[in-house]
C-alpha cells in the first residue's frame, strides 16, 4: 500500500465510522430508579429584597415575596395537569398534539421578530422522542420509572398553561435568577466550584449516562442532594433558598415576553451542556413553540 | 562571533527566526490552552492543567479570559503576517527592522501579560502591559502603512510589467497591502475605543451571546464589527501574501488586485457602518465580500495553472490528460495546500454563512440560541484555523522541507485540517438533520474526527518545531544560513531609492 492509498484508506474508514453508530433508544432501555427523597410538590418562599443580577452583578430589587417550586415540574405532575385540563376542556388533543389557547403577543414588526397570534398553540407533542408521558385508557400517565424526572418536550405555551392552571405563572428571569443565586455573587446555585457531583451536565458520568451515553437522560428531580446512588456520590447542590436542579438537568422556561422579539428565554443549562452553560446568569432562548429533550420548567406564585 | 548572540539575532532579527518564534509560541499556547475545554475537559485534563500551572479560573471571568486569549493569539498571527509583509513587499531595511522590532515587542508583551492577567490572577499591571503591547502593535501598523505608501515613485512599476499597475505606474499589489493595513488600523480603533469604556459603560461580553438581543448598544455593535473585520482583514493579508509567495502575476493578477482593493474598502466601510446603520451594513459587506472572494478565486486559478504547468514541464509532459494534470496539481502539497484551503473555505465558512443567511428566519430563529451560536462560532473559528494552516504550509516551505518529509507534512496538515473542519461543520449544522435525542453518535464521531485531524496537525507541527529546535542547537544548523535571509520573496526587494525600479520587477 503506498502513501496515498494509506491516507485514503484511513480517511474513508473514519468517515464511514462517522455515519454509523447506535441511536439513543431511550424507550428500549430500562431506566435506573432512584428515590431522591425530595418532594416535587413543595414550594419555598423567596423574600423580597435586593440581589446581584447577571454576570456583572447588577444590584437589582425584587420588592415582593414570592414562592417558587423546589424542583422542576415532573412527568407525573404534568400528566396530572393534562388529565385535569382535559376534563375541564381547556386543552384538546388532535393528531397526537395537545393544544391550548394563547391570547397572542403584541407584534412590532421588528427585525427577525415573528408574530405570535392569538389562537390554539401546541403545548406538547405526544409522539415527541424522549417524552416520558403516554396515554393509556384515555388517561395521561408518566412512563414507569420516569415519574420523578422533570418533564421535557414541553413548549413555552405548555409550560405557561401548566403554571397558570395551578394558580401560578412562569418565573420572570429576575425571579428565577434570584431564587438560584440568593443574595451573593456566586456563579452556581451552590457556590463557585463545579464538578459532576453537583449537577447533571454533559459527560458527567452519572448512573444514567452508563446506559444512555454522554448526553444521558434527565436525572430525577432533587438527585443532587448529597446522597449516594449505586456508588455515585452527589453533593448537596441546593440554591441558597433550598431549590434543586437550578443548574443542569433541564433548561427552564422563563415567563418574560419582551417587546420586539418573539423569543422566550431559558435558564439553568441542561444535561447536554458543559459547565459554563450552567452558570446562574447564563441565558438561552428559543421560539415559544420549540421543545426538546432537555427543556423543562418550574413555576412561581405570589405569596 | 559569539554563537549565542547569533542565535539571539536569528530569533529576534531574521524574518524566518521571528516567524519560527511566533509559531512556536502560538503552538505552545494552543496545546496547553486547548486542554481547558471540550473533550479535554471531559477527560479531566483541564483540571490537571489548572493544578499544574496554578491557574486561577473563576467562572464569572470566562468571557474575559476568552477575549484575552483571542487577542493573544491574534496579535501573534498579526506579527507573523507583518514579518511576511516586510520581507516580501519593497521597503528599506531600516523600515523593515523598525517595524519588526516594534511588532515583536508588542505581541510578546500582549501574549505574556495578557495570559498572565487572564489566567493567573487579576494583576492590573499585567493588564496595562497587555494594552501597551497592543498599542505598540498599532504603532508598528502605522509605520507599516507609511512604509507601504503606494505613491512612492521608487516603487512604481514600469509599463509592460506583468504585475497589476495603474496607468501612472502605481503598484496595485502594494496598494492592496496598503489598503488592508490602513483598514486594519481603523478597525482596530473600533475595539480600542470600546475597550477604553471598559468598566465605564462597557461590560465584557462575547458577541455570540448577543445575537438575539433586539437592541444592542453602540459599543456592543462596535465590538461585533471589530471582531468580524479584523479576521476578514487577516484573511485578506494572507491571500495577498500567498500571491507574493507564488509570484502571482499576469492577467489574473491585473484583474484581481483592483478587486481586492475595492473589496477590502467596501467590506471595511460596511462593517464600520454596523454602528450607525446596522440595517444596511450587511448588504454593503456582501458586496465587498463578492469582490474579495473573486480576487482570491483568481489567485487560485493562477496558482493551480502555475503548479500544473511547472510540474508538467519538470516531468517533460507537453500535453497532459486530466489525470496527469490533477497529479501535477497535487504534486507539492505545501504549495497546493494554501490554494486548496481557500477553496475548502467555501464549504466550511462562506457556504455555512450563506446557508445561515438564507435560513435565518426559517430555522435559526426558532432553534435555541445555543444552536445558532454553535454554527456562528463554528464557521468563524474554522476560518481562523484555515488561515493558520496556510501560514504553517508557507512556513514549512520556508524551512526548506523536501522529499518525503515535505509530502507527509503537507498532506497531514491538509487532510487533517479538512477532516477536522469538515467534521466541525457537520457538528455545528447537526440540528438541521438530526434531533437532540438522536444526536449522540454523530456528536461522538464528529468529535473524534475533529480531534484526530487537529491532533495529527499538532503532532507534525511539534515534529517540525522539534527539528527546528535541534537545528537551532546545532552550531552549523540551517538557522545560520537563514539568519542572513531577510527576504522571502522571489526577487531582491531591499533597495534604496536610487535603484532602477525596472530592474527590480524583472
Amino acid at each position: 500500500m503506498n502513501r496515498m492509498e494509506f491516507i485514503t484508506f484511513i480517511t474513508v474508514i473514519l468517515l464511514a465510522g462517522a455515519t454509523s453508530g447506535s441511536v439513543h433508544a431511550q424507550e428500549n432501555k430500562t431506566i435506573p430508579v432512584f428515590d431522591t427523597g425530595v418532594n416535587p410538590n413543595s414550594w419555598v418562599t423567596v423574600a423580597k429584597g435586593d440581589f446581584f443580577a447577571g454576570q456583572h452583578n447588577k444590584k437589582t430589587k425584587v420588592d415582593y415575596d414570592y414562592e417558587i417550586m423546589v424542583t422542576p415540574v415532573t412527568n407525573a405532575q404534568y400528566a396530572e395537569y393534562l388529565n385535569s385540563a382535559s376534563s375541564r376542556h381547556t386543552i384538546a388533543t388532535k393528531d397526537n398534539k395537545v393544544f391550548g389557547f394563547y391570547p397572542g403577543d403584541k407584534f412590532n414588526k421588528h427585525n427577525h421578530e415573528f408574530e405570535i397570534k392569538a389562537g390554539d398553540k401546541v403545548q406538547i407533542k405526544l409522539d415527541a422522542q424522549g417524552l416520558a408521558i403516554e396515554t393509556r385508557d384515555g388517561k395521561f400517565i408518566a412512563k414507569s420509572g420516569w415519574e420523578n424526572h422533570p418533564v421535557v418536550q414541553i413548549t413555552w405555551f405548555g409550560a405557561k398553561a401548566y403554571c397558570d392552571s395551578n394558580g401560578g405563572r412562569l418565573p420572570s428571569e429576575v425571579e428565577w435568577e434570584k431564587a438560584a443565586r440568593g443574595t451573593d455573587t456566586r456563579s452556581y446555585p451552590w457556590g463557585n466550584e463545579v464538578t459532576s457531583a453537583y449537577a447533571n451536565l454533559y459527560a458527567s458520568k452519572d448512573p444514567f449516562e452508563k446506559s444512555f451515553g454522554k448526553q444521558g437522560t434527565t436525572t430525577p428531580v432533587g438527585f443532587y442532594n448529597g446522597r449516594s446512588y449505586n456508588g455515585f456520590q452527589t453533593k448537596d447542590a441546593r440554591s441558597p433558598y433550598g431549590l434543586y436542579d437550578m443548574a443542569g438537568n433541564v433548561w427552564q422556561w422563563s415567563g418574560d415576553v419582551y417587546p420586539n422579539t418573539h423569543y422566550r428565554w431559558l435558564r439553568g443549562g441542561s444535561k447536554n451542556n458543559y459547565d459554563f452553560e450552567l452558570r446562574v446568569y447564563n441565558r438561552n432562548s428559543a421560539g415559544p413553540d420549540y421543545h426538546d429533550i432537555d427543556i423543562g420548567f418550574r413555576c412561581v406564585r405570589n405569596k | 562571533m559569539n554563537t549565542w548572540a547569533n542565535r539571539r539575532d536569528y530569533l529576534f532579527r531574521s524574518t524566518k527566526g521571528l516567524i519560527a518564534l511566533a509559531i512556536a509560541l502560538v503552538a505552545l499556547i494552543t496545546a496547553v490552552w486547548g486542554t481547558l475545554s471540550g473533550p479535554m475537559a471531559e477527560w479531566g485534563i483541564r483540571d490537571i492543567t489548572i493544578r499544574v500551572l496554578g491557574m486561577a479560573i473563576h467562572p464569572e471571568q470566562r468571557e474575559g479570559r476568552i477575549i484575552m486569549l483571542y487577542h493573544v493569539i491574534a496579535m501573534a498571527v498579526v506579527a507573523i503576517e507583518t514579518y511576511m509583509i516586510t520581507s516580501t513587499v519593497r521597503m528599506t531595511e531600516e523600515e523593515q527592522s523598525n517595524i519588526n522590532g516594534l511588532v515583536t515587542i508588542g505581541y510578546l508583551l500582549t501574549m505574556f501579560f495578557g495570559l498572565g492577567f487572564a489566567y493567573f490572577g487579576h494583576n492590573y499591571a499585567f493588564h496595562g502591559l497587555f494594552i501597551a503591547g497592543q498599542s505598540l502593535l498599532f504603532f508598528a501598523g502605522c509605520m507599516l502603512a507609511k512604509a507601504l505608501w503606494p505613491w512612492k515613485k521608487s516603487t512604481y512599476l514600469e509599463k509592460g510589467s506583468p504585475y497589476a499597475r495603474t496607468p501612472k505606474g502605481i503598484d496595485l499589489e502594494r496598494a492592496a497591502f496598503f489598503t488592508m493595513t490602513v483598514a486594519t488600523l481603523g478597525s482596530a480603533c473600533f475595539g480600542a475605543v470600546t475597550g477604553s469604556f471598559w468598566g465605564n459603560g462597557h461590560e465584557t461580553f462575547l458577541a455570540e451571546n448577543l445575537i438575539r438581543i433586539p437592541h444592542k448598544t453602540g459599543l456592543q455593535l462596535s465590538i461585533i464589527g471589530h471582531l468580524h473585520i479584523m479576521l476578514t482583514l487577516v484573511a485578506v493579508a494572507i491571500t495577498l501574501l500567498v500571491g507574493r509567495w507564488l509570484d502571482f502575476k499576469g492577467i489574473w493578477h491585473k484583474i484581481s488586485m483592483p478587486l481586492m482593493i475595492f473589496g477590502s474598502i467596501t467590506i471595511t466601510l460596511g462593517v464600520w457602518t454596523v454602528v450607525p446603520f446596522e440595517n444596511i451594513a450587511h448588504t454593503i459587506i456582501y458586496v465587498g465580500a463578492v469582490f474579495t472572494m473573486t480576487a482570491a478565486l483568481m489567485l487560485v486559478i493562477f496558482g493551480w495553472k502555475k503548479l500544473i504547468g511547472e510540474r508538467l514541464a519538470e516531468v517533460g509532459i507537453a500535453k497532459a490528460n486530466l489525470f496527469q494534470g490533477v497529479k501535477a496539481l497535487v504534486h507539492d502539497p505545501l504549495k497546493f495546500g494554501p490554494l486548496w484551503q481557500m477553496v475548502f473555505m467555501n464549504f466550511t465558512v462562506s457556504g455555512v454563512g450563506i446557508f445561515m443567511a438564507i435560513k435565518l428566519d426559517k430555522i435559526f430563529r426558532i432553534w435555541p440560541a445555543r444552536e445558532e451560536r454553535i454554527t456562528l462560532t463554528g464557521h468563524w473559528h474554522i476560518l481562523a484555523a484555515l488561515i493558520a494552516t496556510i501560514i504553517l504550509l508557507y512556513y514549512a516551505d520556508m524551512c526548506g522541507l523536501k522529499g518525503k518529509t515535505r509530502q507527509w507534512f503537507g498532506w497531514i496538515v491538509i487532510i487533517g485540517s479538512d477532516i477536522a473542519f469538515g467534521a466541525m461543520t457537520i457538528f455545528s449544522m447537526k440540528r438541521g438533520f438530526v434531533s437532540t435525542y438522536d444526536q449522540q453518535p454523530l456528536v461522538d464521531w464528529t468529535m473524534i474526527l475533529a480531534d484526530f485531524g487537529l491532533g495529527a496537525i499538532m503532532v507534525v507541527l511539534a515534529m517540525l518545531l522539534l527539528w527546528r529546535i535541534y537545528d537551532f542547537m546545532n552550531r552549523k544548523g540551517a538557522w545560520q544560513q537563514e539568519s542572513s535571509e531577510l527576504e522571502l520573496a522571489r526577487i531582491p526587494l531591499k533597495q534604496d531609492n536610487s535603484v532602477d525600479t525596472e530592474e527590480v520587477v524583472q
